[in-house]
């Protein structure tokens, strides 16, 4: 996927957002690091009263004591009040599941929202968990032993996603 | 980077990297502190014991507080009514909770080395919260943290530690750690009172509290330990408090933009005006707050990825 295939879906992703969430009460949180450049991207296409928050979801793993290294951990930003707020959860790559399971358990200990809807840039299946996205940019089919690389600009020179051998 | 260490022990031990990954882990794990809900998972199932065997109560809540909001169970030692008044060693006692499967053992003792050796015979985790004239790390550990949160930088600034350097383990892990991150540690105090190698470790020293303050951007103020005087290291408090204590025209003498540290307990009226702790630029309460969060940042460290 090339960087102006990014941007067309993420614009025309704001637009069917806005269309079926509105902006009353919505409020954007990505999940660091790429979901949190996305929600930046999202955001640009809403107005300012649509807060925008970051999460770090490395602290809910569930295979937190079993993969040795510690996962550096990232603030978790979200400065605004999410009870009862429409949140937009915004990530990059929908896989197991695992990371969205995560999030949402990060998102309820900061607040009760009054409902939570999901964006990702790429779905490529094999899902462990029955979790699904609201919004998808793209589904890809995939081999399970396959990385997906999304690459961002923020942090990594260009917007591409990759889909390659794992090594 | 990647956290090797079973214990801590100390920041002598510590790398200028070490010290760096746990400040920056604390950035992190301080905002959990402000949440409504104060509790994240990573230490879920993890038991942390408190073994103190001399009294102490902002760092023994500290930790408490900082493994809790890391979802740990913790299990505070009482050393009035253990096994110890009925002569059993330090070590036994350890390796006996031990054998209950515990994962961290929060060490402080009269005598340095304690903790030290009771890591090298049990395999959890020791942390030292404090040993003898020995080491205090993870004070120093927030006191850096607020240092760089409240200047920006610890690299080149000037500190001046003032008080009784030669019994105090903040003094001795704060040298350790403030010079290690480039700063200029000065140690001030009336000459019974600094150790006579304490420029090995990398401070200078200075009996002149005028010279102490002057250009230094942090003014770190010690508890003056009341039975000092009685063992002669001290002719008076009252003497101590004229000569180094912090009062109003001491203060107009600092620079702007300098900031007052002390560690607690403190004694108002002798090593700092009573008045002058509570003002703007200083940093007592913001340190306690601190506090938690770095220790968390040590226990999410240490134990955060044992199996």
């Amino acid at each position: 996927m090339t960087g102006r295939e990014i941007s067309r879906i993420i614009e025309k992703a704001a637009g069917i957002i806005e269309g079926e969430m509105g902006f009353s009460g919505l409020a954007i949180v990505g999940i660091r690091r790429r979901g949190a450049i996305l929600a930046d991207r999202i955001k640009k296409y809403f107005p300012d009263e649509v807060p925008v928050g970051y999460l770090d979801i490395n602290l809910y793993r569930d295979d937190f004591s079993k993969i040795g290294a510690h996962p550096v951990i990232s603030e978790t930003e979200v400065l605004f009040d999410i009870d009862g707020k429409n949140i937009l959860l915004v990530d990059d790559v929908l896989f197991t599941g695992r990371t969205i399971r995560a999030a949402l358990d990060a998102l309820v200990d900061l607040g009760r929202p009054a409902l939570v809807r999901l964006f990702v840039l790429v779905d490529r299946g094999h899902r462990e968990l029955p979790i699904g996205a609201d919004f998808t940019g793209r589904k890809v089919e995939t081999l399970v032993d396959e990385m997906v690389e999304v690459r961002l600009k923020e942090i990594d020179i260009r917007d591409e996603v990759l889909i390659e051998k794992k090594k | 980077m990647n956290w090797t260490k079973k214990d801590l022990i100390g920041l002598e031990t510590l790398t200028r990297e070490e010290i760096e990954t746990i400040l920056e882990t604390a950035v992190s794990f301080k905002e959990i502190s402000s949440r409504p809900v104060k509790k994240v998972p990573p230490l879920r199932g993890k038991t942390v014991v408190n073994l103190f065997f001399e009294p102490s109560t902002r760092t023994k809540t500290s930790f408490e507080l900082a493994a809790k909001r890391l979802s740990a169970d913790v299990l505070s030692f009482e050393v009035a009514t253990s096994s110890i008044s009925k002569g059993e060693t330090i070590v036994d006692t350890a390796r006996n909770i031990e054998a209950m499967k515990v994962d961290c053992f929060i060490v402080r003792h009269s005598i340095a080395g304690a903790p030290e050796l009771i890591s090298r015979n049990v395999s959890s985790a020791v942390i030292n919260a404090g040993d003898g004239c020995h080491e205090h790390p993870t004070q120093a550990l927030l006191d850096m943290f607020t240092v760089k949160e409240k200047l920006g930088r610890i690299r080149g600034i000037k500190i001046s530690i003032v008080g009784d350097i030669l019994h105090s383990r903040v003094a001795r892990s704060n040298i350790w750690g403030f010079t290690k991150l480039g700063a200029r540690v000065f140690v001030c105090g009336p000459p019974p009172i600094i150790p006579a190698d304490v420029e090995k470790m990398g401070a200078k020293v200075t009996y002149n509290i005028d010279e102490a303050i002057r250009d230094t951007d942090v003014i770190y103020l010690l508890r003056l330990q009341k039975e000092r005087q009685k063992e002669n290291f001290l002719s008076s408090l009252r003497e101590y408090s004229y000569f180094y204590g912090i009062d109003e025209t001491r203060y107009s003498e600092i620079k702007k933009g300098a900031v007052i540290m002390h560690p607690g307990p403190m004694n108002r009226g002798v090593e700092i005006k009573s008045e002058i702790a509570e003002r703007q630029n200083s940093l007592i309460l913001e340190q306690v707050t601190n506090g938690i969060a770095v220790r968390m940042a040590v226990l999410y460290l240490t134990i955060g990825s044992r199996k």
